[in-house]
């Protein structure tokens, strides 16, 4: 029983990576940049809902959509900001600035809520699910997020193949150049990945926080860098692939807590990494790019 | 071309101008220092390091509190043998090499004696540089063995192997559970050494550890499996060696697993009430083993509290007992050497270590503490227990 309740863990676990690195691999995907402030963006998710819930009394859902509308415009505003006026310049400068922004937003939330560890209240008011006499316990929160993970992620792969702006997103992804040439607003387009990343990573900062409850300016960061190796090792670009790596990743790390060594679950999670971009180095669901010299 | 190059000329200029400024200025405070020396000054400097923000802010502002009190009823009472005290206090963010800075730089202001700093590893790194240059420190609360490895320095707390033992010998002796699981961090040096001792003095009591399971720095946010572990191996009680706001976590989760152990912590569970947002009602029934309660009887402590009440609208934890004990014992062991303020630190520092052998202490964390050579107080532990959201003595 106890091999369930551990898998079920992973799997919560593995749902928050996943919506994270659906922001991720959709902006590389479209823009070809890695946004490494994404990481943030869900850190200031869960400052929103905690300033909106706790300070303010918001309703706690109604405090979950204020989170993601404000993670929303933060993620078009740092497009526009720091990322459009490089449009054209090197991939390296690219990158460097958004680690920039990432470590500005870390020390804004600093500047302002201060260092101290804030214990997050879970927006998720519901008693935990018991199997089998109590053994063993399933808590809502993992239930919901387990959910609203393949939810998106369903919507998600919708919106890209049934509409017309998932369309434009596609025709950008492919080739920037050309969708130009056809009357695709590229820049609006890579707008909207940021809009649609970004409001996934609030809702992503509010589960996380419900899930493991504690809110400090570097919250973000370690599941940031986790859900960028769960995008890649599900090959990044690839929608199912952020899920799949995500759940992955989830799952390999708590059951290598549980069985082998809690203290070396990050070595092996990202040893597997390694070997699977050394036998796939596209990762699990990536495309094989032929290179057009 | 011209222009760019003359600005540059400029700014190296300027550079080297206040280059020169910053020498001149630390040659005056050196002369000033030793001049202080032979003729006069009537205080005594007085510094403390510790974390006044980032994640163990609330130790470090409880220190900065503690000696504050104490300065200024030492000052009010007429100071140290006629000596009124200077006191400043500097942020290290528990930090090991932030805290050698804030040394520095109480250095350059001219400290004779350091009370600090208040965590483990920047203690440390600072008493390395005490010992070099033979300077006084007594850590209120680094509790970490090698914190007074150097014979420069002593502590008022206890150390974490002797914690470790003492809530070992405490489950015991209380028969609190015949089943014990431990989790700790092992990337922490604070909380392995508690570990290490705990699990060593376990094996002459009556109790088993039926499972132990550690996190590190970077996994401190989601226990869930180790809880889950110690769950399955059905420990009835949870010993936790590490701090508050992480424990804060694992209560939480515990509560979601609906694990109901008995949680048994040692002093860096105290300020686990203050989290902000954090149900204390998780943390009922929580003890901690700790050499000071807020609610006892004796009259120092009472008026320490409401002293402390009075001005920071809050209980004081241990960490500020500990500080201003230290702040007393510091007066008792100037006292006992007959030192006064002329004296550079070194001279005060070789006075000192005699004298704090010879001293005794009644203080807020332990009635008649003596130190020995190892820089070791020698007093008794308690417990508390957390009721209705507050400490009482176990």
């Amino acid at each position: 029983m106890a091999f369930f309740s551990y898998l079920i863990s992973g799997l919560s676990l593995g749902a928050i990576y996943a919506i994270i690195a659906l922001g991720y691999t959709m902006v590389y995907g479209i823009a070809k940049m890695l946004n490494f402030a994404h990481g943030d963006v869900i850190m200031v998710g869960g400052y929103i809902a905690f300033t909106c819930s706790i300070s303010l009394g918001v309703n706690p859902y109604i405090a979950t959509i204020i989170s993601a509308l404000g993670c929303m415009v933060l993620g078009v505003l740092v497009e526009r900001i720091a990322y459009r006026p490089l449009r054209g310049a090197q991939s390296l400068s690219v990158l460097i600035t958004a680690i920039g922004v990432s470590y500005f937003l870390q020390n804004v939330a600093l500047l302002i809520f201060g260092a101290n560890t804030k214990s997050f209240t879970s927006i998720i008011n519901m008693p935990p699910l018991k199997l089998f006499n109590g053994e063993l316990t399933i808590t809502a929160e993992a239930i919901v997020t387990i959910i609203v993970c393949l939810v998106v992620m369903a919507l998600l792969t919708l919106f890209v193949n049934k509409t017309r702006l998932g369309w434009a997103m596609m025709a950008v992804s492919e080739d920037k150049g050309a969708a130009t040439l056809m009357g695709i607003n590229s820049n609006a387009t890579i707008g909207l990945t940021f809009a649609i990343g970004s409001f996934l990573a609030g809702i992503a900062g509010v589960l996380l926080c419900s899930s493991y409850p504690t809110l400090t300016p570097t919250t973000g960061a370690m599941p940031g860098i986790k859900a960028f190796v769960a995008a890649v090792l599900g090959g990044i670009g690839s929608i199912p692939g952020a899920c799949i790596g995500g759940f992955l990743l989830g799952i390999l790390e708590n059951l290598s807590k549980a069985y082998i060594s809690s203290q070396l679950s990050d070595a092996i999670v990202f040893s597997v990494l390694i070997i699977v971009l050394l036998i796939r180095p596209t990762g699990l669901m990536g495309k094989k790019q032929i290179e057009k010299v | 071309m011209k222009k760019i190059l003359s600005f540059f000329v400029g700014i190296s200029l300027i550079v080297s101008l206040a280059a020169c400024g910053g020498a001149g200025n630390t040659q005056t405070a050196s002369s000033n220092s030793s001049s202080g020396a032979a003729s006069g000054t009537s205080t005594y400097k007085i510094g403390g390091i510790g974390p006044i923000t980032g994640g163990a802010a609330i130790y470090g502002q409880a220190v900065q509190r503690g000696i504050q009190i104490a300065v200024d009823e030492i000052n009010a009472n007429g100071g140290i043998n006629g000596s009124k005290i200077e006191f400043r206090f500097e942020d290290d963010e528990h930090d090991a090499e932030k805290a050698v800075n804030a040394y520095n730089v109480l250095k350059g202001w001219g400290m004779q004696i350091l009370i600090g700093t208040v965590t483990s590893s920047p203690c440390i790194q600072v008493a390395a540089e005490t010992s070099a240059d033979n300077l006084f420190q007594i850590t209120p609360s680094g509790s970490a063995v090698e914190c007074v490895e150097n014979d420069t320095v002593f502590r008022v707390c206890f150390s974490d192997p002797d914690q470790g033992a003492a809530s070992a010998k405490y489950i015991n002796d209380k028969k609190l559970a015949t089943k014990v699981g431990v989790i700790y961090d092992s990337s922490d040096v604070y909380s392995t050494g508690v570990r290490e001792k705990f699990a060593e003095e376990a094996k002459k009591c009556d109790f088993e550890i039926v499972e132990t399971t550690e996190f590190t720095a970077d996994t401190k946010t989601d226990f869930t499996t180790q809880l889950q572990k110690l769950k399955s191996a059905g420990a009835e009680l949870v010993f936790m060696p590490f701090y508050y706001s992480e424990a804060a976590i694992v209560l939480t989760q515990a509560n979601t697993m609906d694990y109901k152990p008995i949680f048994f912590g040692v002093d860096g569970l105290d300020g686990i009430l203050t989290v902000e947002n954090f149900d204390i009602k998780l943390a009922e029934d929580v003890m901690l083993l700790t050499p000071f309660i807020a609610d006892s009887d004796d009259q120092l402590t009472k008026n320490f509290v409401n002293t402390y009440k009075r001005l920071y609208k809050e209980v004081p934890n241990q960490f500020a007992a500990d500080a201003y004990d230290a702040a007393y014992i510091v007066k008792a062991a100037l006292e006992d050497a007959g030192a006064n303020p002329n004296m550079s630190y070194s001279e005060l520092c070789d006075v000192l270590k005699e004298s704090m052998l010879n001293i005794k202490v009644n203080g807020l964390t332990g009635e008649n503490m003596t130190w020995n050579e190892s820089g070791e107080p020698n007093k008794d532990p308690k417990a508390v227990i957390i009721k209705n959201g507050a400490y009482v003595g176990a």
